[in-house]
This record gives structure tokens, sequence and C-alpha cells, in this order.
């Protein structure tokens, strides 16, 4: 049974995609898959995978819940700008970054609450409501850094973005804890079936006693402070917050991953694992078109020819088309909705 | 009090006085400034610059920033012209759709200066463009190169601008100018980071990996000193000393490249000078106090500076300025 389960796991056309980019980065670059250790860490080129693809896999996680419950969130990007912002201001004028980091973090927070108002009080469509904070919020960050790249040398802010722990970057682990907790909360209890419920169909969630407000400004909050998390690890990175850069487009990418995960944006069904997956894919292709040597002007097209191909892979058409071609030894990968 | 009246009196006095002709100078002259917004640190910088020397010279400067909108330009012109300035600065924030708006300036006899970026427009429509010439920038950095490295082979890899930009284009080809004539230095690698910090790190890894731990790099050529810095980074990550192993030239001259240089991590950066307002301002001088016309194209100078500069004293000079 359990084999089973993990057979038509590794059936899932995510694990395909990935693989065969990797593949193509093997083929393109043969020394891909070399890993060494130096200076107390990993390296290679899968460990800049994983490093790199850490934001948006982070950023990916918040914004699954939100899309579960047929929300959307623009904002992520912006929120990670305030809130590298609002670290590397503090730790640069002499507060200790124990003190920085948690107010960055409910900086966030407050953000991602903000936006749940904006959808739950106001009524205000999710992709107007967090367009508003998706403007505003990178102008709240240039307000914050006063349109300058704020730089710090603080060792704590600093190990967030560039420290190693037991030979893994730091934003690698974060990511795979952040995931771990997440999706043992909405497996291990309620809180996932609470969110589809919602995303499904929401009056009708409140009509059989879910408070579906609340489950709202829940999941939008923890949005924004995954964004801020995210944040944190790209100012880390430089040592300095880049206000007008953090983030920018990353809201996309993290829409992106979750499509390629498999959820549906219609909201229900989701898996949080698999957005992960889906931000992982998408960084294989960036680092893997970095490493190829192509000239940039294709950097665009190849990404986008490799996504529509991912795409049209997972469709339900090329699904059935598949199965009945190759009858599966495994029931075929249950698709989101209907 | 119309233009050609002030004109006459400043002629006038300029006759009484004629030793210190230019004494009047642009001394309570009122001057419009237009700006596009404060996208980027060196932009902020330009704008703090412009004050500056509009204080130094007495001059009355009002200021508007378009917030990156042209119709807010437009209609700053505008106010600008219904007030009745003496002559008008703009950056324009893009190169077309200027046309009716400069013919009313022109009309009203306001001199306008183009800063930092050129328009689509009959050139008798303003007096005159102040611009770098980002070419020569390119070309600078690599004339550099091949003076440090002698005869020695260097394969370079470069950090591209943002893909089909101004800059990065231009800043390309004049690296591949500059290095043309040198046939041991040769770019192995080439990609967009896109100006910013992360991306520039990013990709020097990436490059750091594809080319064998960076062993076969000798140089790194960033468009801009933001995608350098994050080089830097990349480079100590990958246990390389950056400016001794890698040499790293890019081109902008904002304060952290200076703090890096002083560090010994970076080897050379050309300037972007933000002071576009100055050679601006000497053009109205002498357009306005003597009648002559100046150049049509001003370009500013691209200074190389390399760790023999100062570069703490240039750190401590320029970081005030809004970078």
């Amino acid at each position: 049974m359990r084999r089973h389960a993990l057979k038509s796991a590794l059936l899932r056309p995510q694990f395909a995609a990935l693989a065969a980019v990797l593949f193509i980065n093997w083929l393109l670059f043969p020394g891909f898959f070399s890993i060494t250790w130096q200076d107390g860490r990993f390296f290679g080129s899968l460990i800049d995978v994983l490093n790199r693809g850490a934001p948006v896999a982070i950023l990916a996680i918040g914004v699954t819940a939100v899309i579960a419950t047929k929300g959307v969130d623009l904002s992520v990007g912006a929120v990670m700008a305030i809130s590298g912002a609002v670290a590397a201001v503090m730790v640069s004028t002499g507060t200790p970054a124990a003190i920085a980091i948690p107010v960055a973090l409910l900086a966030g927070l407050l953000c991602g609450f903000w936006n749940g108002l904006l959808v739950t009080y106001l009524d205000i469509q999710p992709i107007i409501a967090t367009l508003v904070l998706m403007v505003a919020g990178r102008g709240l960050a240039q307000l914050i850094t006063e349109g300058s790249i704020v730089t710090f040398s603080d060792p704590l802010l600093s190990y967030i973005g560039t420290g190693a722990f037991l030979g893994l970057p730091m934003p690698v682990v974060i990511a795979f804890v952040l995931m771990c907790l997440a999706t043992v909360a909405v497996r291990r209890t309620a809180l996932g079936l609470l969110i589809e419920a919602v995303g499904v169909n929401r009056s009708a969630a409140r009509f059989a006693g879910i408070s579906s407000r609340v489950l709202l400004l829940l999941v939008y909050s923890f949005a924004g402070f995954c964004a801020a998390v995210a944040g944190l690890i790209v100012a880390g990175d430089i040592r300095g917050a880049d206000a007008n850069n953090a983030g920018l487009w990353l809201e996309l990418d993290a829409i992106l991953a979750v499509v390629l995960g498999g959820t549906s944006l219609l909201g229900g069904r989701f898996s949080i694992p698999m957005s992960v997956m889906g931000a992982l894919i998408i960084q294989a292709m960036n680092t893997g078109i970095l490493i190829s040597g192509f000239s940039p002007q294709f950097n665009l097209v190849v990404k986008s020819g490799v996504i529509i191909l991912i795409l049209v892979l997972q469709s339900p058409q090329a699904g059935q088309w598949i199965s009945r071609r190759f009858p599966p030894l495994a029931p075929p990968p249950k698709r989101s909705a209907k | 009090m119309s233009i050609i009246k002030k004109l006459a009196l400043v002629a006038g006095i300029g006759a009484l006085m004629s030793s210190t002709a230019y004494a009047e100078g642009l001394s309570g002259k009122v001057i419009g400034f237009s700006q596009i917004g404060s996208e980027s640190g060196w932009r902020a910088a330009e704008t703090s610059v412009t004050k500056a020397e509009a204080e130094r010279l007495g001059v009355d400067l009002k200021f508007a920033d378009a917030q990156q909108k042209q119709e807010n330009q437009i209609k700053a012109l505008r106010g600008f012209i219904a007030q009745g300035v003496d002559a008008i600065l703009i950056a324009p924030v893009v190169s077309t759709g200027w046309e009716e708006v400069l013919t009313e300036a022109k009309d009203a006899e306001i001199p306008v200066v183009l800063l930092d970026r050129g328009i689509d427009a009959p050139e008798d429509l303003y007096l005159t463009s102040v611009a770098s010439d980002q070419v020569k920038e390119g070309r600078v950095a690599g004339e550099w190169l091949v003076g440090a490295v002698g005869d020695k082979d260097c394969k370079v890899v470069e950090l591209q601008g943002t893909v089909g930009s101004s800059p990065a284009i231009n800043r390309k080809q004049g690296f591949e100018e500059g290095i043309a004539a040198a046939s041991n230095i040769s770019i192995i690698r080439s990609q967009t980071g896109d100006f910013t910090r992360s991306k520039g790190k990013e990709v020097m890894e990436g490059f750091l990996k594809a080319e064998g731990g960076g062993a076969g790099i000798c140089a790194v050529y960033a468009h801009n000193d933001d995608m350098a810095v994050g080089a830097i980074q990349a480079i100590k990550d990958a246990g390389l000393k950056p400016g001794t192993d890698i040499l790293v030239v890019s081109i902008d001259a904002v304060p952290d490249i200076f703090s890096a240089m002083a560090a010994g991590e970076a080897n050379a950066t050309v300037e972007l000078t933000p002071n576009m307002a100055g050679p601006a301002f000497a053009a109205l001088d002498a357009y306005l106090n003597a009648g002559t016309m100046p150049e049509k194209f001003i370009i500013t100078e691209s200074k190389l500076y390399t760790p023999t500069d100062d570069p703490q004293g240039e750190y401590d000079r320029r970081k005030g300025l809004g970078y």
C-alpha cells in the first residue's frame, strides 16, 4: 500500500518535469551533479538550485494556502522588499538583529493581515486587494530605505541569507522546515480541509459553520509572514536591502510555482510540497539557462517554452492520452477539482 | 518680464561691467527642473547634486518629481511655462511625445535642456542635451582591462544589464571595442544580471560553477556596480579573492563599489556622473547672459576610478548624495 502511494507520487508529472529539466542541465553542463565539500558546506550547481529556489519556494508555501481559498496574493514580492528594508534599516542604525528580525517578520504578518482585512471585511476581490499592496508596498519599502540600497554587516542577518547548517545553505534549511511545518499544520489537523472548503465555496463553508473570515485572515497573514521570511533571506544574501529590486516580479514566479505544483487557481485541492517542487522546477530551469552559455536574449523564450510543455503534460487531456497509450501500473494520480 | 527684456537687461549690465561679464551668472534666475522620479540610487543622487549646484549658483530651482509618468512631466512643463521661468531642465522619462509641449516652451522663448536621456523630436525644440556616452563608458572599462592584464591571457565573464536596455547594449558594445585590439582577452560567458545585486550574485555563482570553480576566469566585467558588488560576494563564497584572483571592473561609480575598492575587492569603475546639471547650468549661463549657442549634444566625462584614487575618500564624498 505504502509502496503504491510512493509509486503514484513519483509518477506525478512534477517529478518527471524536474527530472527532465535536471537531465537537460546535465547534458548542457556535465558537471551539473557534482557536489564538493568546501568551507564547511556543500558546493555545486544542484545546491545552487536549492539555495536560489528557496525564496520562491517559501513564497509559494504561503501563496498556495491563499490560492487554495480561491484567492491570490500579488503583494508577496513587495512584502519581501518591506521586510528586508525594515530589518536592514534597523540593524544599520544599531538595533540588534535579534530584535530587527522579529520586527521585520511582524511587518510582513501585518501586511498579510491588511490584505486579509481588505478581502474579508471590505469584500474586495483578492487580485485587486493585493494589487494595492503590490504597488504601494514597494513604495513603502523605498520610503523606509529612502530610495537607496541600505547595506549592513550584521552577522546574524547575513547568516539567514548566506550561512550553512549541516552543510546546507540556510535558505534551504528554512524553506524545508517551513514546508514541513506548514504541511503538518494543514494535513494533521482540520486546517487543510477548512481551507479547501472555503476555497470550493465560501458561503457553503460559512453555512457549514466555518468562520471563513478568521480563516482567510489567518491564511493571508501566513502568506505575508512567508514573504517576510523570503525578504530576510534575499536581504541577508546580498547584505543589503534593495527596495527597488528585492522580490520584484517574484509574486508571479510564486504563482507559477503553485500552478506547476498542480494546485488549481479556482481554489480547493492544494499541495504545499508540490508547490515547492514547482519552485524547484523554475529554479532548475533558471540555473540551467545560466550555465548553458546561451545568449541572454533566449532566457525568457526558453523558460516559457519549457513551462508551456510542462503545463500541457499536466493537463487532464494529456493525462488521459498518456494513460490510454501506456496503461499505468498504479492507478492514475487524482487531478485537482472536479 | 519677458525673456527678451531680461536678456536686454542682462546684456546692458554686462556691457556696464564688461570686465566681469559673467559676474551675474545664473544668480536669481528661476529654473524649472522636471525629474523622472527616484527609481534608482543614481537618480536620487542626480536630484541632490542638481539641487546643490543650483544653490551654489544662486539659482531659484523649481523641482517637480514626475513619478515615472510622462503626463506629470508635461503638466510640470506647462506649469513652468505659465510661471514664466527663465529656463527648464528635464530628464525625459520616455523618448517620444514631446513635440507639443516643447513647441509651447519655444513659443514662450524658454530654453529647454535635456538631461541624461535623449528624445525623438526636432533638434530646434531644445537648447541642448547633456548626457553620458554609454559606449565610451564600456570602452574605458575595456581599455583599463587591456592595460591591467598586459600580455597575459585573460578570459572575461560579463554581467549584462537588463536585456534590450540601451545601457546594456551600449556598454557591451563599448567594452568589446575596448578589448578588440587585445587578442589575449576574450569574453567567454555573458549573461544578464538585470542590473541588480542579487541577480549579479546568482549569475556569477553559475559562471563560477561552469568554469571549474572560477579557475578559468581572469576578470568579471559588470554593466553596473550593483551587479559587481553581488559578483564580489559570489567570488568570496567560492573561496576566491575578488580583486586578486578575479579582477572586477564595472561602471557607474556608486559609493558601495568604492568601499569594495578600499577593501581591495574591486579594481576599477567608470563614473556615470550624477552631475548632469553642472554642464547644463554652464550652457544656460552662456546662452542667457551672452547669447552663446551651446553644442547640441554635451557629453559628460567618463572618468575611470581605480584603487589609487582614494576610494575611501570617494566613498565618504558620495554616500551623502542619496545613492
